[in-house]
């Protein structure tokens, strides 16, 4: 099982274990790490999973889609070009290590 | 040691617990559900769990250890039957009785059952909980022939997934659009374009009389025109109505839901009640609403949470929703009833447009399809009041963010 890291606004951080084919939101609701909310389950509806993903790992994700960066220039902390929806961060073996960082708010 | 008890366990509930431990609440809390699961997203039920594409661990509101960490306390599989207010306490179906100090109301609601002959025949479904979701999925693996008794948001939905996996499927609907009480008509036209040129056949302003059967399961309906269609399965998606026979006959004010206040509460001060069993003011849009959506279970248990533990967080949301059918998603925010003049954003042709719905020069509504930034936009317009003319939202070049 892949490992990732998140790390809270605070500064606080989870390394956690997480199974291939789950999201980063599901990680963090799993692990009970605050600063993702998820309301919509993980369909791209509501903007709150927003998370900063390491630069290191960006080419090893799929760039995100149209309807997830319409979102996410709406999402209540600034986005910046390695901000993705947590939901929309499919959990892969080439991401073992990942390291994502949580924003102040979600609301 | 206070007692808090927590009846109903859906999304509402979850949001709930999760909003009073964070919040600091060390009250002793029990949570009762009719179901015996913890709660979980039910919107997956009628698309990507009915397809197969998501397991039932991943609908889980908060894992297994979230309730056990927060000395949560559940009672699943058993139904509330009974509240004695005077006594405080609330009787379960097996007989005992469980004492609360403060009591929280999440009862939701149940589906509204098909009237007429022949709807208890074997393979007539309907879709609220995860064992309706199984049972459809196991029932109809090996068939082929679907009607689907109402087109709103889950009969749709459904529609979508068997048609994703080859069915034959049939909408009845007995108004003459689809989504009917939740969008307004010319996004219920595209709707209706969209299920036709996906093999999907839909029958308006129809009516079923009954359903008729062979050897205890569903053969055929028929219509009051006395057409018959034969069927395998019928999935049944008529609206819910609101659990709220517990608090009405304990006297609780009970009117299309129970009725509570800008704070959740009850005419009854230890006693709150939220989400789609509740009756609640909306001072952005000057009425009272029930409504059956996870933003609304979720805010108004927020609202809840915080009059559980003596604090004051006045429910102020303007509603939205969203459904995925086919290729696409539509968000709406706001209300879209009473709208008099419907402007378009976007391309319909290719699949990505908004419709922006007014009264006079007021913004009711924004309905999306596979437009999040019109729909995020729509969302922060509406909640500030801020109105863009007709021009503008029909102009896609022009930012409407620039208004805010």
């Amino acid at each position: 099982m892949p490992t990732i890291t998140l790390i809270a606004h605070t500064g606080e951080t989870h390394t956690v274990q997480v199974e291939v084919g789950t999201t980063v939101m599901e990680a963090a609701i799993n692990n009970a790490v605050d600063g993702i909310i998820g309301e919509c389950g993980g369909c791209c509806s509501c903007a709150t999973c927003h998370c900063y993903i390491d630069s290191r790992w960006l080419d090893k994700i799929p760039v995100r889609g149209d309807l997830e960066s319409e979102m996410l220039e709406f999402a209540s902390s600034q986005a910046g070009p390695n901000s993705r929806l947590a939901c929309q961060v499919e959990i892969t073996n080439d991401l073992d290590g990942l390291v994502v960082s949580l924003p102040e708010t979600q609301l | 040691m206070q007692k808090i008890l927590v009846i109903g366990a859906g999304h509402g509930a979850g949001q709930l617990l999760d909003s009073l431990r964070r919040g600091g609440c060390e009250d002793s809390i029990t949570l009762v559900g009719e179901e015996s699961w913890l709660p979980y997203h039910r919107p997956p039920l009628s698309k990507k769990f009915l397809s197969g594409e998501m397991s039932q661990e991943r609908l889980a509101f908060r894992p297994e250890n979230f309730y056990t960490r927060n000395q949560i306390v559940t009672r699943l599989s058993c139904r509330a039957v009974s509240l004695d207010r005077s006594a405080g306490c609330v009787e379960l179906d097996t007989g005992e009785w469980l004492p609360f100090d403060r009591l929280a109301i999440a009862t939701g609601a149940r589906v509204r059952v098909l009237p007429m002959p022949g709807a208890a025949l074997g393979g007539v479904h309907y879709l609220r909980g995860i064992d309706d979701a199984r049972r459809l999925q196991g029932d109809w693996a090996d068939k082929q022939e679907v009607c689907i008794i109402g087109g709103g948001f889950i009969g749709l939905e459904v529609a979508a997934s068997a048609r994703a996996q080859g069915k034959n499927v049939t909408v009845v609907e007995a108004q003459g659009r689809l989504m009917a009480r939740a969008i307004s008509p010319a996004m219920s036209d595209y709707f209706l374009k969209t299920h036709i040129a996906r093999g999907t056949r839909v029958l308006l302003n129809a009516a079923v009389e009954e359903v008729l059967g062979d050897n205890g399961r569903v053969s055929a309906l028929r219509f009051s025109d006395g057409r018959e269609l034969p069927v395998d399965v019928v999935v049944v998606g008529i609206g819910v109505l609101p659990n709220q026979e517990l608090a009405a006959d304990a006297g609780l004010a009970s009117d299309n839901g129970i009725m509570v206040d800008e704070f959740a509460q009850t005419s009854d001060p230890r006693i709150v009640a939220f989400g789609d069993c509740s009756n609640h003011p909306n001072a952005l849009l000057g009425r009272r609403l029930r409504l059956e959506s996870v933003h609304n279970a979720v805010e108004q248990a927020k609202t809840a949470a915080a009059s559980l533990m003596g604090q004051k967080l006045a429910y102020n949301q303007i509603p939205w929703f969203w459904s995925d059918q086919f290729e696409c998603k539509l968000q709406t925010v706001g209300l879209s009833e009473g709208c008099d003049r419907v402007v378009q954003r976007g391309n319909p042709q290719a699949g990505k447009f908004s419709l922006f719905c007014f009264r006079d020069e007021e913004l009711l509504a924004v309905e999306s399809i596979n437009s999040a930034g019109d729909h995020m936009v729509g969302r922060k317009l509406l909640v500030a009041r801020v109105y863009p003319t007709r021009q503008q939202a029909a102009d896609a070049d022009f930012e409407l963010k620039s208004l805010l």
